[in-house]
């Protein structure tokens, strides 16, 4: 958890700093960020399979992002 | 043709503008094949996703998954089992909700076995913010379980014991940061709280006995467990239309398990098509309770001979590919793709023995082949927009 807080302190202190600078990308340069090969799940059902077959054959869990395990079996 | 070039990178540069501030996911539904093979036992089962919008604010969903699990592990047939059958439901629903640049959502989830009942809830927030170059994310989730054990007499059965309580909280905070016109980054941290009645009720433990012979008593894990995960995640553009994906996490819990993965992908379109090439690598180092094999009974006031309590590694390799079909048959879907991907991971445990009845007779207990297995992972679906 005291790492977690470090993040979230982390985090704030880039967001204040960030009130000083403007963004350097701007909507019209995105182009090949909105590209669909750049998602980085494509598949947000395939994705949450995959993690499954970890979570159950690793004993690693959390921090996989926008399709996050939780398998909830034994 | 200059002209063409400039209106079209205008129209991508509009989409884009859209895709980066916050917007509600696509409607969208997934009917997916899913097959786990190895390590002498097969899971496999659907998977239906289906998602629907109301007025570009709230985005519902609702996902039905199965596993049906059938086979016998290395864990069964050192107990002398030789075959297993099993199935597990899973049903979830969700709501997002989208206010300005704020994405507010909430799931939830039943998933069911014969002898495991699992019901969960989730909360997330995400956030755009400086010029929808960033967003910040957090999510909390608590599941709550009841963990049951089966007694079997030929093969059916007769009772079912209640073992205890099993809950584990989430709490998981998120950060995207475009960096340049081409790379863009994520950083996620998740700390997992789980406590109650932790270990496998039906798997045991091996310790010699006094006269030389084995004996076997149950697992016994601690009934809390904390962990925190971080993770950092890039997606970069290739000088032509490719792109590079990296991904590198680190794991640290309670039971003194530390782990780390990496994972590189390719994805390269081609006309209608999209590959997909990955690499991936995992490793971890044993839980403080783990042995192979105990010196004697009760040796220790928790105990494990889990093979994912154990020190081990894999490297996985996979393929994919997605076909964007132009289909006529269903007029309201506005895109179809049939997408199949193949992943084989490799499994080699450092301390964990293929404990099998001919090869303790054999090599003698604590003597066996280290274990080892491959398994190949299926997914193949079709992915309707409307």
């Amino acid at each position: 958890m005291r790492c977690i807080i470090r993040l979230v302190l982390l985090s704030l202190s880039i967001g204040l700093s960030a009130c000083s600078i403007q963004p350097w990308v701007q909507s019209h340069e995105r182009a090949q960020l909105a590209d669909p090969i750049m998602a980085f799940e494509a598949h947000p059902v395939a994705t949450r399979y995959i993690n499954h077959v970890y979570e159950a054959r690793e004993a690693a869990r959390g921090a996989e992002g926008s399709a996050g395990g939780g398998c909830g079996c034994n | 043709m200059a002209v063409i070039k400039f209106f079209l990178s205008l129209c991508l540069g509009l989409i884009s503008s859209q895709l980066f501030a916050a917007v509600l996911p696509d409607d969208q539904a997934d009917v997916l094949y899913h097959r786990y093979e190895g390590g002498g036992i097969t899971v496999d089962g659907p998977s239906v996703l289906v998602r629907k919008g109301y007025k570009d604010k709230i985005s519902a969903w609702g996902n039905y998954y199965t596993d049906s699990i059938s086979g016998a592990s290395i864990d069964l047939l050192a107990q002398g089992s030789t075959y297993y059958e099993e199935e597990r439901t899973e049903t979830s629903v969700g709501l997002d909700y989208l206010h300005d640049k704020t994405i507010m959502s909430i799931s939830a989830t039943n998933s069911s076995e014969r002898d495991y009942e699992a019901n969960s809830f989730a909360l997330s927030l995400s956030q755009d913010f400086f010029g929808d170059m960033s967003t910040f994310s957090m999510n909390y989730s608590q599941g709550n379980d009841e963990v049951r054990q089966n007694i079997y007499e030929d093969g059916s059965i007769v009772e079912t014991i209640d073992r205890g309580k099993a809950r584990h909280q989430r709490f998981g905070l998120g950060l995207s940061q475009v960096l340049t016109k081409t790379l863009i980054i994520s950083a996620n941290a998740e700390a997992v709280i789980d406590d109650g009645f932790l270990n496998n009720p039906y798997r045991s433990v091996r310790y010699e006995e006094s006269d030389g012979t084995l004996g076997r008593e149950p697992e016994k894990y601690p009934e809390t467990r904390n962990s925190d995960a971080f993770a950092l995640r890039g997606m970069y553009y290739l000088p032509y239309r490719a792109a590079l994906r990296a991904e590198y996490r680190i794991y640290r819990d309670s039971w003194g398990i530390d782990a780390n993965n990496w994972e590189l992908r390719y994805i390269h379109p081609i006309q209608q098509w999209t590959l997909e090439a990955k690499v991936r690598g995992y490793e971890q180092s044993q839980a403080d309770f783990y042995s192979d094999l105990f010196p004697y009974a009760d040796a220790q006031n928790y105990r494990a001979r889990d093979k994912e309590m154990s020190a081990f590694s894999n490297q996985a390799f996979g393929l994919g590919a997605s076909y964007d079909w132009q289909q006529t048959y269903l007029s309201w879907a506005d895109n179809t793709t049939l997408n199949l991907y193949w992943d084989f991971i490799q499994f080699d445990y450092q301390n964990f023995r293929e404990n099998t009845p001919d090869n303790t007779n054999e090599y003698g207990a604590g003597n066996e082949p280290l274990y080892g297995f491959g398994a190949n992972v299926i997914r193949a679906f079709i992915s309707i927009k409307y």
